[in-house]
């Protein structure tokens, strides 16, 4: 059993520097280098927002001679939980078991405890290689005056192979053998010492990425634009718009390979943030643009519509299936399969969609003109900080006017209605989240997005009721709905009615709080603070 | 986690030597394997090169007052750690006979580690005390070197009456035999006979050989240095019967990753 101590980096190796640094000289350790060195293939693994590295986790798949071993390890490198794949010994019983291929998702990895302890982070989220590198290593063993071997010392020559080709210095990492620990520090210290010889800093994903010029962390959902409140309100939204197609874009190629649900989403998204802006504030953008791509977008969100409806029925699958009081999962399966199909079958015309001459020109279109709006941003037009106060103030008081008039009688649509407009002030303070105090802000977030849950879960059961009554009907066409499967999707519908019913109860109670008058306050205050 | 004893009352009849290369196999096999050096004469010790000293002496480990985690040395083998001796495990009889149960006490304190370790064995001191006594009753396994002699078997017939008077578990009995001379009429008959008539008498025995007497000049097990000599042979032929005896699966073998 052994334990990293220390890592160095190794700077201006010419071959025999890493020799005449392992000597260790001047202690009274001996040490004897292995005459062979061995061939590691590293893979580190996340997704593609990068769940693991935000949360201080490091995934590697390292492989030799066939046997594959991938271990999950804290900030400290300590390692958190691993699995190891080979394949079947020969003249052994044992199956052994295969090396699950990437990208994919969390289920291609066999129970056990680096499963549970991915689940929680990684979610349906897919994981990706976000770094490949070849190592050469070479051990050394330090050796006391028994000849005991107290600690070992590896000398990893890597060579980065993806994102980008690029080399990089040995890495020296001192492991302390069990009941050796002092030893072991007594070697890193004298390596600490030796010239050329510099600690490690992050862990090696982040070494090789540096190497390769990427960082970790690039992708994230959220939106991430540094606004100042006296910049051309012009200007602060095309810097926005930009930012906004940066995501969709990023998220292309991993919907066209439907690697997991969330790109989708997030493209989704940031068609729909990008819908909203040039709605609520086009009219800071040169004249025509908004008119001209808001069918545009449209015809994008419309687009990804059908696959992510049968997205969120597959992933509240397991739900409901357990959820089944009256019938069994195993009659809702021809359901399942039906959704499956259907998904396939969405998914295909989507990617035609992705590949069609249309998103192409819009693709190559919308940013020019996004480009132009940020090179003549009007300076006469009002600041960042005027436009916000006034959108936001205008977009709450429309949620306040709209939710005012809905009473217990209020048809499903005024709900559907008001969950929009509440939609349109999100994204208002998702946009210029970056003018106002974090406090503040994050305060009027989420009062808004208790609002948003329940109109969001009245929606939402209201369009899947609508939506399993239609696929029971298509299912019936196809002569592929069983009577026990409709008599299960009938259970589903029901449940569906009760969780709007208890959605529609709560609504009075999260309204009248968002609409106090110290919600007010708080919404006023945000606004008028910065203008 | 199963625990094997290397026991007999006699010394240097190769209980060190088997307790060193059969905890080398297992951990090549791939398990995780603990070696306990019981003797103050520290010979498992000075094998794997590891200095017999654990601080506060044996009479911390028996206590508690001292975890036996933090006295466990890695040796220079994947897999195989070793808790090294002590010359105060003299004594250990007086301070066994001062807790509580002495002759549960080995067991309660090797079952913490059972997450840790897949195999344990424990290298007995000669002699039957309370300290055998207490490896008795923790062990699974008791492998028994024998020499050849008519005397030896007599010996084994009163240590399975021993152990059949013991209270709680009780290991069960695989013996061998040891330092086998080929060139003796007597040890080549017992050899035979025995092992055909008696279900707790291994198979394979053990030769006299200088290269297993070589493992004290080259400090590591025979199995290790000279994998392929007819010792190592024979030692992997005695533990694949200890594997079997103890029912634990035959794994793929160890192919440690760095």
């Amino acid at each position: 059993m052994q334990s990293v101590v220390r890592q160095f980096v190794l700077n201006g190796d010419d071959g025999a520097e890493a020799d005449r640094v392992l000597k260790l000289p001047g202690s009274a350790f001996a040490v004897s280098q292995a005459s062979r060195s061995m061939t590691l293939r590293r893979l580190w693994l996340d997704t593609f927002d990068w769940r693991l590295y935000r949360s201080g986790l490091t995934l590697e798949q390292v492989s030799r001679a066939g046997v594959t071993e991938l271990a999950l390890t804290g900030r400290d490198g300590a390692v958190l939980a691993a699995d190891r794949f080979a394949p079947p010994a020969r003249g052994a019983d044992g199956a052994g078991r295969a090396r699950p291929a990437w990208p994919g998702l969390l289920d291609a990895l066999p129970l056990g405890p680096l499963r549970d302890h991915l689940g929680p982070v990684v979610g349906v989220r897919a994981l990706l290689p976000v770094a490949r590198a070849v190592s050469v290593v070479r051990e050394a063993k330090v050796l006391n005056s028994d000849e005991k071997t107290v600690a070992r010392i590896a000398v990893d020559r890597m060579s980065i192979t993806f994102p980008a080709a690029a080399a990089m210095p040995p890495r020296l990492a001192v492991s302390a053998l069990r009941g050796y620990q002092g030893q072991a520090q007594r070697v890193a210290d004298l390596l600490a010492a030796a010239p050329g010889v510099q600690p490690a800093g992050g862990s090696g994903l982040e070494a090789a990425l540096a190497a390769a010029g990427r960082r970790p962390g690039e992708y994230s959902g959220k939106i991430d634009v540094k606004l100042t409140p006296r910049m051309p309100a012009g200007l602060a939204m095309a810097a926005l718009l930009a930012a906004l197609f940066d995501t969709l874009q990023a998220n292309v190629p991993g919907t066209l390979r439907d690697l997991d649900t969330e790109f989708l989403h997030d493209l989704r998204v940031a068609v729909r943030r990008t819908r909203s802006a040039l709605k609520l504030t086009g009219d800071v953008l040169p004249g025509g643009m908004a008119a001209r791509f808001q069918p545009e977008f449209r015809w994008l969100g419309d687009l990804t519509t059908p696959t992510r409806d049968l997205d969120v029925y597959l992933l509240g699958y397991p739900d409901m299936a357990a959820g089944l009081v009256a019938a069994t999962g195993d009659e809702l399966a021809p359901f399942h399969a039906y959704l499956e199909r259907s998904r396939t079958a969405a998914q295909r015309q989507l990617a035609r969609g992705l590949r069609s001459a249309r998103f192409a020109r819009l693709t190559r279109d919308w940013p020019d003109a996004v480009t132009a709006a940020a090179a003549r941003p009007g300076a006469t037009r009002p600041s960042a900080a005027r436009l916000a106060a006034s959108r936001i103030g205008r977009a709450h008081r429309r949620v306040l006017r709209d939710g005012r008039a809905i009473t217990a009688t209020s048809p499903p649509e005024s709900l559907h209605e008001l969950r929009k407009r509440c939609k349109e002030l999100r994204y208002l303070l998702e946009f210029f989240g970056s003018l106002y105090d974090p406090g503040e802000h994050w305060r009027a977030v989420r009062e808004l997005k208790a609002l948003q849950d329940c109109l969001g879960e009245f929606q939402d059961t209201q369009v899947q009721r609508e939506e399993i009554h239609a696929f029971a009907a298509q299912m019936m066409e196809q002569r592929a709905a069983p009577a026990a499967t409709l008599l299960a999707m009938g259970e589903i519908a029901a449940g569906l009615a009760v969780r709007q019913q208890q959605a529609r109860g709560e609504f009075a109670g999260r309204f009248r709080y968002f609409s106090s008058p110290d919600g007010q306050s708080r919404f006023r205050a945000l606004t008028g603070a910065a203008a | 986690m199963k625990i094997f004893a290397t026991y007999n009352i006699k010394g240097g009849v190769g209980k060190t030597a088997t307790a060193v290369n059969l905890s080398y196999l297992a951990a090549q096999d791939g398990y995780r394997v603990l070696l306990w050096d019981l003797d103050a004469q520290a010979a498992a010790s000075f094998l794997f090169r590891i200095r017999p000293r654990v601080k506060g002496g044996g009479k911390a480990l028996i206590r508690g007052t001292r975890s036996i985690d933090e006295a466990i040395k890695a040796t220079d083998f994947d897999n195989l750690d070793l808790l090294p001796a002590d010359f105060t495990y003299r004594n250990l009889d007086l301070v066994l006979d001062a807790a509580k149960k002495p002759s549960r006490r080995l067991g309660s304190l090797l079952a913490p580690l059972s997450g840790e370790y897949d195999v344990v064995f424990l290298d007995c001191p000669p002699g039957i005390s309370l300290l055998s006594e207490s490896v008795l009753n923790a062990a699974d396994t008791l492998l028994v070197p024998l020499i050849p002699t008519t005397l030896s078997v007599r010996t084994l017939d009163q240590l399975t009456d021993f152990i059949g008077g013991l209270d709680g578990s009780r290991p069960s009995i695989l013996a061998f035999f040891s330092m086998l001379d080929r060139r003796k009429r007597l040890h080549r008959e017992i050899c035979e006979q025995l092992p055909a008539q008696r279900a707790d008498v291994a198979a394979t025995a053990i030769p006299a050989m200088s290269l297993i007497e070589q493992m004290s000049v080259q400090r590591a097990p025979v199995t290790a240095f000279a994998p392929r000599s007819a010792a190592a042979r024979r030692y992997a032929e005695l533990w694949a019967e200890a594997r079997e005896r103890a029912g634990l699966p035959q794994l793929s073998g160890s192919s440690s990753m760095p």
